[in-house]
């Protein structure tokens, strides 16, 4: 690990994208993003939770006896989601309404799990934090990268503004359906691995 | 009884764990290569399913609720802020007395479920049924039956997605897509295909 702590924050947003090469925390990922917005607001949910669950988990990492890590790791970031689950109740009742049982499946987000786990039990507290920062912005890149498409193009807005006038509301852009229905998220993901490897070639899959 | 058999028969097809709401993807998607790992996967998903929802039901009802706890004289409590933390240590230790009761009674059964028990902990989609279940209200025999359903609709998808993969494994994809990209394809494709069914009612 001679990695700089700039390192540790940037290499996961593409050289080591949670999502794209590991195929973590795909599970609550796709779908909150028919919208921008709540794209947005699951994004900054994650990156709290995976920064404070690595650094909480890395202070207190020697006290934790091994035989029940995963049961004292998985408290720490349900205590965590909690947090969250309760602040979004409170500030932006609408969004979380919106977000549903999705703020709460960032427990069993794996990203979080995966960085606490195999990151932040053998870190110290700086280190586990940026790692998780950059971890979380990532997953945020995917995110919005996948709402930013299937807002603008399924919808014709961004944020929820209206960018193409759509043919019901008097304008020229006939909105594509498709792209508001979960199926779509699934092909937009992978034309953004397709990117990704194809640019990175050392990402591909030998069989 | 035609009530549960439409929540059964929702679950399965209209709103399909993976498929329509993405839960437990990650498992879904590394445990699809080869049919019979998935039928193993899927039968352990199916099984947690079945004891979990009910049983997370039962807590929500009888200690987290607003008022559950007036048989204990405390009628003004209000736990379900607890909510995420207690399904989730269910969950838990389900899984743990599960492997246990498994592996002493049914050794067969535990060869075959035993290495998927432990990653369910944390699969997105064993959480999400009890949230839905929470989320929308059920009773404890619509919990029931959520859960057989939100399981079977879990084990068929993988097994559906394991079964295309095996078949496409001599296609000859652009190096890019090999792999993930191409389980990603298949699976909205696959998603597509059970969005035909809806609107259909029992």
């Amino acid at each position: 690990m001679a990695e700089s702590k700039l390192e540790l924050l940037t290499y996961p947003i593409f050289k080591r994208n949670p999502i794209a090469l590991l195929i973590l925390g795909i599970c609550s990922a796709l779908a909150v993003t028919g919208q921008m917005a709540t794209a947005f607001v699951m994004s900054v949910c994650v990156v709290f939770v995976t920064a404070f669950s690595s650094l909480t988990i890395s202070i207190v990492r020697f006290q934790i006896p091994n035989s029940v890590r995963i049961g004292i790791q998985i408290t720490v970031i349900a205590t965590l989601v909690i947090l969250v689950d309760q602040i979004l109740k409170a500030f932006v009742f609408e969004l979380s309404k919106q977000l549903s049982i999705y703020v709460g499946l960032i427990i069993t987000n794996c990203i979080i799990m995966g960085r606490a786990e195999g990151f932040a039990m053998s870190n110290p507290p700086v280190s586990s934090f940026l790692d998780g920062v950059g971890n979380g912005l990532g997953y945020s890149f995917i995110l919005i990268a996948v709402s930013f498409i299937r807002e603008l193009f399924g919808s014709g807005s961004i944020f929820g503004y209206e960018v193409m006038k759509t043919v019901t509301n008097g304008g020229w852009y006939i909105p594509n359906g498709l792209l508001v229905l979960p199926a779509s998220a699934f092909f937009i993901v992978a034309m953004i691995i397709w990117a990704v490897r194809s640019v990175l070639t050392d990402q591909q899959e030998t069989e | 009884m035609g009530h549960y058999l439409d929540i059964i028969f929702r679950s399965i097809f209209l709103e399909n764990l993976p498929l329509s709401f993405f839960l437990g993807m990650c498992t879904f998607l590394a445990i699809s290569k080869q049919v019979k790992t998935a039928i193993g996967l899927g039968s352990a998903v199916l099984f947690l399913q079945i004891i979990t929802v009910p049983i997370n039901n039962l807590v929500l009802s009888t200690l987290l609720k607003p008022g559950a706890l007036s048989w204990a004289g405390q009628p003004d409590i209000d736990l379900t802020f607890l909510g995420l933390l207690t399904y989730i240590a269910i969950i838990a230790a389900v899984v743990q007395v599960l492997e246990m009761v498994l592996d002493r009674f049914l050794p067969a059964l535990y060869n075959t479920l035993g290495i998927f028990l432990p990653l369910l902990t944390v699969n997105c989609a064993i959480l999400g049924a009890s949230l839905f279940m929470v989320e929308r209200d059920y009773t404890f025999g619509e919990s029931v039956a959520y859960g057989v359903g939100a399981g079977g609709g879990f084990f068929l998808a993988v097994v559906v997605l394991a079964g295309i993969r095996e078949r496409s494994e001599y296609a000859d994809p652009p190096a890019g897509l090999k792999g993930l990209g191409m389980t990603f394809i298949t699976a909205g494709l696959m998603a597509i295909a059970f969005m035909g069914l809806a609107g259909m009612q029992l």
